[in-house]
C-alpha cells in the first residue's frame, strides 16, 4: 500500500468517527447565539446532509442544487426571516448566518443560493413592511417557501451596485422593465427576482429603485451561461430579464440607496462571509484529520504540516472573529436608520467582507499545502478542490478592489475615537 | 465672547457647484430636492463633505456622517449650522 492509500485508509476509519461537519452538529458562530432549538439545529443538519450528498455531482455538472434546495423548503428554512406574524419565524441574522455556515461546509453553492435568497428577503422585511402589496408577498414566501433571486449586476455596469442603466417605465399604474442582467444567479429556478433600475427613463443612474417581480410577470432569455471554475451549482446565468404590466405597487417604497446602505449591503457581506466562513472550515478540518491520521501514524512525532495548521486554525479564529463582530455591530444597529446609515458602519461592514474573502482563500489554499496530492485529488476524502475552486469567487463577488475604494473614500471624512469593546 | 456666523442655503448652493455628480443642476434645486435623487453619490457626498469642512473650517463628526444630514440643501444647512453656531471664543 503506498503511503496516500494508506492514509486514506486511516482517514476512512477515522472517518467512521463522526466525520468533519457531517454527523456532529456544527458549532455555533456566535458563541452566545441564540440557538435554542435542537430542532433548529436539527433542521439545518437534515438540510446539510442532503447538500453534501449531491454537491460533488452539483460541482461538477453545473448544476442547480435541486434536492438541498428542496430539503430547505421541506424544513421550511426560507421562510426563516419573515416576522412571525406573516407566517415565518423572524429568525435574526446570527441564524441565518449559522444556516449559511452549515451549508458552506456541506455544498458552497447551496450555502450561497441560501445566502443569497435571505439577502433579498432581508430587503423586503426590512423595507417593505409598510406596503400591502410587499407584505403579501412575505406571507407568500413563508407560505409555499418561494425562492428569491437578485438581478443588479447589468451589462455596462457590472458589481457597481448603486448604479444603473435600465429604468422602470411607468404608465398609470403599472411599468415596464428590461435589464441586461449579466448574473442572476439560479434566475432560472427563482420564483421571485428583486431588480434594481433607476426610477424613471430620465433618472439619474443612482437615483435607483428595487422592483420585486413574479416568476408568473417576467421572461428571462439567456444571454450567457455560467460555466465557471467555481461556484458552479449557483446557475449564475446571463438573462435579458423584461416584464411588462406590472403594477407600480410592486417598487418598493424606499429609495434603493437606503435599501442598500440599511440591509442589503450588511446582509450581503455577512451571509457570504458566512459562507466562506464554512468553506474555509471544512478546508481545515480536512487538513486536520490528515494531520491527525499523520500522526498516528508515526507516534512520537509532531507531523511537518501540524505547524501549517496551528498557523491556519489561529486564521479561521480570526475570521470567525470578524464576522462575529460584524453580526453583532448589524445587530446592534437594528432599528436605528442613523446607525446603519452611517459612515462608520459600512466601513466595517466593508472590511468584514474584504477581510473575510481574502482570509478563506488563504486558509483553503494552506490546508491544501498540509494535504498535499491527496487533496489536490478528487475523489480522496481529502479532496479540496471544489473548495478551493468555490472559494475563489469571494474576492471577486463585487470585487474587493471596488469595496477598499469605496471604504478610501469614506475614510477621507471618517473621524477617528472609536471604543475597543463597543461597535 | 460669542462669534456667530450665519450659514444661507446660497453659502451651500455655492459648496454644491463644485460637487461634479450634481453639475449644472444646482441653480434648479429648491432647498428640500433630495440631492442623492438628484444624482449625488456616495462618491459626491464624501467630496461634499470635504468641501463644507474646508470652506467653514469645521470637522464633522461621526454620528452626523450620515445620509440624512445631507440630504437637502436645508438638511445640510442645519447640519453645518449645529457644529459652527454657537462657537464660544
Ligand atoms: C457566485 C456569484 C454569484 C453571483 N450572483 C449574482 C446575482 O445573483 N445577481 C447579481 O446581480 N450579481 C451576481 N453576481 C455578480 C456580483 O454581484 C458582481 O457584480 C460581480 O462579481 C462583479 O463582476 P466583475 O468582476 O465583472 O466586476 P466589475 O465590478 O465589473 O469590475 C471588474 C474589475 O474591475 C476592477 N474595478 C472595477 N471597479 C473598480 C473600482 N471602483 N475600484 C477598483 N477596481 C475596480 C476590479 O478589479 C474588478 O475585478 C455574482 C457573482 C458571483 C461570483
Amino acid at each position: 500500500m503506498n503511503a496516500l492509500a494508506q492514509m486514506s485508509a486511516l482517514a476512512e476509519r477515522i472517518a467512521a468517527d463522526p466525520a468533519p461537519g457531517e454527523t456532529i452538529p456544527p458549532e455555533p458562530i456566535l458563541a452566545e447565539s441564540r440557538l435554542p432549538a435542537p430542532t433548529f439545529a436539527e433542521r439545518m443538519r437534515r438540510v446539510a446532509q442532503v447538500a453534501a450528498l449531491h454537491a460533488d455531482a452539483v460541482d461538477r455538472d453545473g448544476r442547480f442544487p435541486a434536492e438541498a434546495v428542496a430539503a430547505l423548503r421541506a424544513e421550511r428554512l426560507l421562510g426563516i426571516q419573515i416576522p412571525e406574524a406573516l407566517g415565518g419565524e423572524g429568525a435574526d441574522m446570527s441564524r441565518m448566518a449559522e444556516v449559511c455556515f452549515s451549508l458552506g461546509q456541506a455544498c458552497a453553492a447551496t450555502g450561497m443560493v441560501f445566502a443569497m435568497h435571505q439577502i433579498k428577503v432581508a430587503s423586503l422585511v426590512t423595507h417593505g413592511a409598510e406596503s400591502p402589496w410587499h407584505r403579501a408577498l412575505m406571507q407568500r414566501v413563508a407560505e409555499r417557501q418561494l425562492l428569491v433571486a437578485s438581478a443588479t449586476t447589468e451589462g455596462g455596469i457590472g458589481g457597481d451596485l448603486r448604479n444603473s442603466l435600465c429604468a422602470v417605465e411607468a404608465e398609470g399604474d403599472v411599468f415596464a422593465f428590461r435589464k441586461d442582467a449579466t448574473v442572476i444567479s439560479y434566475g432560472a429556478h427563482a420564483d421571485v427576482i428583486l431588480a434594481t433600475g433607476r426610477r424613471h427613463p430620465e433618472a439619474a443612474s443612482s437615483d435607483q429603485v428595487l422592483v420585486a417581480l413574479t416568476s408568473d410577470q417576467f421572461t428571462l432569455e439567456r444571454t450567457s451561461r455560467w460555466d465557471t471554475l467555481g461556484m458552479r451549482g449557483t446557475c449564475s446565468d446571463g438573462f435579458v430579464l423584461a416584464a411588462r404590466d406590472v403594477p407600480v405597487a410592486q417598487i418598493l417604497p424606499k429609495p434603493f440607496a437606503e435599501i442598500a446602505a440599511q440591509s442589503m449591503l450588511a446582509a450581503s457581506h455577512l451571509l457570504w462571509s458566512s459562507v466562506w466562513f464554512g468553506i474555509a472550515s471544512h478546508a481545515l478540518d480536512r487538513a486536520r484529520t490528515f494531520v491527525q491520521a499523520e500522526a498516528r501514524r508515526r507516534p512520537g512525532t509532531v507531523p511537518p504540516g501540524a505547524l501549517r495548521l496551528a498557523e491556519a486554525t489561529s486564521s479561521l479564529q480570526a475570521m470567525k472573529g470578524t464576522i462575529q463582530g460584524g453580526l453583532r455591530h448589524y445587530e446592534e444597529a437594528q432599528g436605528s436608520p442613523a446607525a446603519l446609515g452611517s459612515i462608520g458602519f459600512a466601513i466595517a461592514l466593508n472590511n468584514v467582507k474584504t477581510t473575510a474573502s481574502t482570509m478563506a482563500v488563504s486558509i483553503v489554499q494552506v490546508a491544501l499545502g498540509i494535504v498535499g496530492i491527496a487533496g489536490y485529488k478528487n475523489g480522496t476524502p481529502f479532496s479540496l478542490g471544489r473548495a478551493l475552486r468555490d472559494v475563489l469567487s469571494a474576492p471577486l463577488m463585487i470585487s474587493n478592489d471596488r469595496i477598499h475604494s469605496n471604504t478610501a473614500n469614506l475614510l477621507l471624512v471618517q473621524k477617528g475615537g472609536g471604543t475597543f469593546l463597543g461597535a | 465672547m460669542v462669534l456667530r456666523m450665519m450659514i444661507s442655503s446660497q453659502d451651500i448652493r455655492e459648496t454644491l457647484g463644485g460637487i461634479e455628480s450634481l453639475s449644472g443642476q444646482v441653480d434648479r434645486l429648491s432647498d428640500d430636492d433630495d440631492l442623492f435623487d438628484k444624482g449625488l453619490c456616495s462618491f459626491g457626498s464624501v467630496q461634499l463633505m470635504l468641501a463644507l469642512e474646508e470652506r467653514f473650517n469645521i470637522e464633522f463628526p461621526d454620528h452626523l456622517l450620515n445620509r440624512t444630514s445631507f440630504a437637502t440643501i436645508r438638511a445640510i444647512r442645519s447640519t453645518v449650522t449645529t457644529i459652527v453656531e454657537p462657537v464660544d471664543a
